[in-house]
């Protein structure tokens, strides 16, 4: 059996847990057909849509942990979730998505059982030994490992595959109430601030992105690439680093922890292009890159160009489209 | 508040990485070495929870005699003592650090300078391996938080934030616990004239390895070739603006 941790996003399975769920079929088709579980871990909004949109991604049957242990997310306690889950399938390979909980899950589990684990893998290239290949220094090398321990526990990094439903059954779903001990309850989330207003659906959607990375500067640095957003009737779009120092909220986030973006203009503001973005946007059909250093990897793969400070090229843009308006 | 910080020298990778002979590690011979963004975060975080509590900094590392010159450095930034496990990094994978890193602050509480509060790096800068620190709270027995931006201390308990699915996400567990931090939480501190010259003065600890090492399972590093450029550049900096309006007027985007 191939476990893959599923995790949900307003109430259906996140995108990247579905992308995990395509290199899990990759596998059991390169193993035979090994049959392949979901665990879900917690408050299931619509089981029925949910246990279909599964069937539709290769999942035969679904271990869905529920009780108080899981109210609130803990990484030990949806660990052990997943480790009973994995026990009782028999489960040969564990995997996720590289997301922070993915991985967070995934290091608990291999912790319990004393086994290697694999973060962020885009490949396998081989069944005995195991082999996989995995992003490490941000994506700027992979590394090729073995995962010659059973189970098999590895993360996949997030839109190193795309999500491919096929026509099947809905999967089959089975509750359960695995035993939580008290140590796996002590470290959960605590509270939980305002919910952001996500949006993201929004950008998925946009074809027309604006993004701006670590050379807006600041909070403040971000009115121009707004308006040109609005100018545009797109939207704007973030790297990782601008979501994480706090200056723009987590769901305009393009990139492997983020959203994957596919609009048909990409305007990506002082974002280096490191892979961990990269991975959110390659699939823009124009990217028009703006950025002070020309080497720059996002500057390289772009179609268009402008070398230069977003912060003088992008008023200007601006400034252009409103005169030839008037 | 006794707070140990786990650091790793790792190459100040930007842009194009070159590969030793091996293809077993980075050849950073003409990049340098540095300390992750993260790691920075994580001992500013545990500064400023020692002089809230009039406690003090130490600081360890897993690594090759050169990380002495990151563990300077963050001395420099006014942490009290430092630890250095020598091993060469390219032989260890995250389970054996963890081990090492748990020798250690076992020992160190045997004599009687036990840590309250581990704090860590969310994952390596060149491993990635996301995992070090859930194994070290998992091989000392404590609760660990992972990928936090905050971390203070209140009533014998750890009091994180973090960004969290759902918006911020707030934990608090007893100590002694190990969390993981990501940087952006808080802006890391420079050193003054006078933390250089207490940091010379530190004498580093200095250990071998407690346990064999079982290894990164590592095959083999590569670099993805790189990708033909056909990028065409419009212009350099504000003069660029007509000919940017014209290619948005040709794929028809402006309203």
């Amino acid at each position: 059996m191939i476990l893959v941790l599923v995790e949900l996003e307003n109430g259906t399975s996140a995108e990247v847990s579905l992308e995990t769920l395509a290199f899990a079929r990759s596998l059991s088709e390169a193993g035979g057909g090994i049959a392949i579980r979901a665990v879900l871990v917690g408050d299931v909004p619509d089981r029925d849509a949910l246990a279909a949109e599964l069937g539709r991604h290769g999942v035969s049957e679904v271990r869905h942990a529920t009780g108080d242990a899981f109210d609130a997310y803990g990484g030990a306690s949806w660990a052990a979730a997943v480790q009973a889950a994995r026990a009782d399938t028999s489960s040969v390979v564990v995997t996720a998505a590289g997301t922070p909980r993915g991985n967070e899950v995934l290091a608990h589990l291999a912790a319990r059982l004393d086994v290697p684990m694999a973060a962020n893998v885009v490949a396998f290239s081989g069944l005995s030994p195991f082999t996989v290949t995995r992003q490490v220094i941000g994506g700027a090398a992979l590394e090729e490992m073995t995962l010659a321990t059973r189970p098999a526990l590895f993360t996949v990094a997030g839109h190193s595959w795309v999500a491919a439903p096929v026509d099947g059954p809905p999967a089959a779903w089975h509750e359960f109430s695995p035993e939580v001990a008290e140590a796996d309850l002590v470290a959960r989330v605590h509270s939980t601030g305002v919910k952001e207003a996500d949006e993201s659906g929004s950008l998925k959607s946009a074809s027309v992105v604006v993004g701006a990375g670590r050379g807006a500067g600041g909070p403040g640095g971000f009115a121009a690439v707004d308006e040109l957003a609005e100018l545009l009737g797109g939207v704007v779009g973030v790297s990782r680093v601008v979501t994480s120092l706090g200056w723009r909220p987590h769901h305009e986030q393009v990139g492997q922890t983020g959203s994957r973006i596919s609009p048909d203009l990409y305007i990506p503001c002082g974002i280096s292009g490191a892979i961990q973005h990269w991975a959110g946007c390659a699939s823009s059909k124009v990217i028009l890159a703006i950025n002070t250093d020309a080497e720059a990897p996002m500057m390289t793969r772009a179609t268009y160009a402008v070398v230069g400070d977003m912060h003088e090229v992008v008023p200007a843009i601006n400034e252009e489209i409103r005169s030839r308006r008037s | 508040m006794r707070v140990l910080v786990c650091v790793k020298r790792v190459p100040d990778v930007a842009g194009q990485v070159m590969l030793a002979a091996d293809e077993q590690s980075v050849d950073a011979r003409h990049v340098g070495y540095t300390v992750s963004n993260h790691e920075n975060s994580a001992v500013e975080l545990a500064i400023r929870v020692a002089d809230a509590t009039g406690g003090s900094v130490a600081l360890v590392t897993v690594g090759p005699a050169d990380s002495v010159e990151q563990l300077r450095s963050l001395l420099a930034l006014g942490c009290h003592a430092a630890t250095l496990v020598e091993a060469d990094p390219v032989a260890l994978g995250p389970a054996d650090v963890a081990r090492e890193i748990a020798a250690v602050v076992e020992d160190h509480a045997a004599k009687g300078s036990g840590y309250d509060l581990v704090l860590l790096g969310n994952d390596a800068a060149d491993s990635g391996d996301f995992q070090v620190g859930i194994r070290l709270a998992y091989a000392l027995g404590w609760p660990v938080v992972n990928g936090v931006s905050v971390v203070e201390t209140a009533d014998g308990r750890a009091i994180t934030r973090g960004d969290g699915p759902e918006g911020e996400e707030s934990f608090s567990v007893p100590l002694p616990a190990v969390v993981t931090v990501l940087e952006g939480g808080v802006e890391p501190r420079y050193p003054s004239l006078k933390g250089r010259m207490a940091a010379k003065k530190i004498e580093v600890e200095t250990r071998t390895l407690a346990g064999d090492p079982h290894g990164a399972d590592r095959v083999k590093l590569q670099v993805p070739p790189a990708q033909p450029s056909n990028v065409e550049v419009l212009g350099e900096g504000a003069v660029a603006a007509p000919a940017v309006v014209d290619l948005l007027e040709s794929l028809k985007v402006l309203r």
